[in-house]
């Protein structure tokens, strides 16, 4: 310290030129430098990697993913295969995994933020919600067929189940994401409603839910877009490798992408290795990477209203 | 000299006649906790009908937590207690068969930070008739059109009632806060330093708005700031470390404080 007002002291009434200067300030901005460029290797890694990873499956993909791949059945050989009875299951069932999860997640945040009283049963749903957010989803393939098929007797692979299944997998993605949703709406606002003497549930329905389901969707994307990807517990659950026709209702088997593409990855033919199942991962990438662009796209969309207002 | 003892007769002749009126609401030995601590400490005071309450007192005194007793606000904070009771009308606002929500109706509500509902103009005004279930769409105009003007906020807002409430200055945000708080037509307006997020003239806006409120309302008002008590508020109610200390007509609490801790406050030597 006394050091340093001595330096100052001296230097004091002059300004001397980087060149002239005796202190440590040169080095020290070398020193920043380093790790300025460490810090951008760092950054880049994840992003070359995904670059590296797209344009390699892209590349391959290319002169196989056209309209007849999007439209045709699985086939043993490889000019006349296509996804469609993969896509339509996939679709299907994360649609149906919408409908489940989106009134049970925000039902239960709900109840958590809005109803409940610090308790310990309160603390043991939320300890419990996060708990199961990391739990392996090959662990919820084993729920989903014990639960479902063992116990309710539904029948294996069938598209019901799948949405189930998967339905627990996202759940507490779900509720977690529209908790947060409702915390981040101002007490100020609920203070507001009720102090004009409206009752809980209509503060909930009229200053909560409106404020809080822009967060409430974002999460519920990102979710069935994770869902989109699963593979583990569709297997667990029955659900074809393969099918030829697109399932035609709820209770019919069907066949999802992710599924589909490991089927493909095990076929010895190289056209298969380097042609089919780089093009249903092309798929698969696009369908996943716009919900999440859906999901960004909605929330600055909703951030920008409400900054303009 | 002379003049001072005048005035001082006047104010004990105002005194008298005001005994008279007809008080709205009458607290009663209240006494308020949260969990362990103790906020209120026996207070007796009377809100006077068609007058301005004003509630002063340094951070923490408990004034803000009194007013909040008024229309059960407290009750949303988890272990909070009251002993005592709030007559409103004769009739306990704390006996077991009120529900808090049509108490809330009849007790109007206006916060330090302005919080309009992210909604419209209208949509604002018109929030409350709509939770009780008045939808018919003249019927609600004709309601924030009242409102609004007695708000002093109609000739500002009247041409573009469907633009967001957030466009709005602050101050303005505040007086369609009033004017949503008045279209449910509540006896009495529990206003929380309604002025203290303002800027000056707007404050002076809210005073005199608050001065034209007390023709057709009962106003009960909680500030910090001494001189806006002693500009709005017929009564004062001074508070201190969750006692009430003094309770007078402003004129006399201002002028001739029982107290010595009144006058000291007043005077600015704490607080």
């Amino acid at each position: 310290m006394s050091e340093m007002q001595l330096t100052m002291g001296e230097s004091k009434g002059k300004i001397l030129s980087s060149s002239e200067a005796k202190d440590n300030i040169n080095k020290e901005k070398v020193k920043g430098i380093i790790f300025q460029i460490l810090c951008v290797i760092a950054a880049l890694f994840g992003i070359v990697s995904l670059g590296a990873l797209l344009m390699y499956v892209i590349y391959e993909a290319a002169g196989w993913l056209d309209w007849q791949f999007i439209s045709s059945s699985p086939s043993r050989f490889a000019e006349k295969a296509g996804v469609l009875p993969p896509l339509v299951g996939s679709a299907f069932v994360i649609a149906l995994v919408a409908v489940f999860s989106l009134p049970l997640g925000v039902g239960s945040a709900i109840y958590l933020e809005e109803y409940s009283k610090k308790s310990h049963l309160r603390r043991f749903i939320e300890i419990n919600i996060a708990n199961l957010a990391g739990v392996p989803s090959i662990v919820y393939g084993l729920l989903g067929l014990g639960l479902f098929v063992s116990t309710f007797n539904l029948p294996h692979g069938i598209v019901l189940v799948g949405a189930f299944t998967l339905t627990l997998r996202v759940l507490p993605i779900v509720i977690v994401s529209s908790q947060e949703a409702i915390k981040a709406v101002p007490d100020l606002q609920r203070h507001a409603s009720l102090g004009l003497g409206a009752t809980k549930w209509q503060m909930i329905r009229t200053v909560v839910l409106p404020e809080a389901m822009p967060g409430v969707l974002t999460g519920t994307i990102i979710a069935l877009a994770n869902a989109m990807g699963e593979t583990a517990p569709l297997i667990m659950i029955g659900a074809a490798t393969t099918m030829f026709t697109p399932p035609h209702g709820i209770m019919s088997s069907f066949s999802a992408l992710p599924l589909q593409i490991y089927a493909w990855s095990d076929f010895p033919q190289s056209e298969f290795q380097h042609g089919v199942t780089p093009a249903a991962i092309v798929v698969l990438l696009v369908i996943i990477l716009s919900l999440n662009g859906i999901a960004i796209y909605a929330r600055n969309k909703f951030y920008q209203r409400k900054r303009q207002k | 000299m002379i003049e001072l003892d005048q005035s001082i007769v006047r104010q004990e002749e105002a005194t008298a006649k005001e005994v008279e009126l007809e008080s709205v609401i009458d607290v009663k030995d209240l006494s308020f906790y949260y969990g362990q601590t103790q906020a209120l400490y026996n207070i007796d005071m009377k809100i006077y009908k068609n007058r301005v309450t004003s509630i002063i007192g340094p951070s923490g005194c408990g004034k803000s937590t009194m007013l909040r007793c008024f229309n059960r606000m407290n009750d949303l904070i988890e272990g909070t207690r009251v002993e005592g009771q709030i007559l409103l009308n004769n009739k306990n606002i704390y006996e077991k068969d009120i529900d808090p929500v049509r108490l809330r109706r009849h007790i109007g509500m206006v916060f330090q930070q302005p919080n309009p509902f992210p909604k419209s103009i209208f949509d604002n005004v018109a929030y409350g008739p709509r939770m009780f279930g008045t939808h018919n769409r003249e019927k609600l105009q004709e309601i924030t059109e009242i409102s609004l003007k007695k708000a002093a906020l109609w000739d500002e807002v009247k041409d573009r009632l469907h633009k967001s409430a957030l466009s709005l200055s602050g101050g303005q945000q505040q007086r369609l806060c009033i004017a949503r708080a008045i279209a449910v037509e509540p006896e009495v307006i529990l206003m929380d330093e309604p002025a203290s997020a303002l800027d000056p003239i707007a404050t002076t806006f809210i005073e005199d708005l608050i001065d034209e409120l007390k023709k057709n309302y009962t106003v009960v008002i909680v500030t910090h700031n001494m001189q806006q008590a002693g500009r709005v508020g017929d009564y004062t109610a001074f508070f201190l470390n969750g006692y009430m200390e003094e309770f007078d007509t402003t004129e006399k609490l201002f002028l001739n404080p029982a107290s010595k801790k009144t006058a000291d406050y007043i005077s600015g030597r704490f607080g």
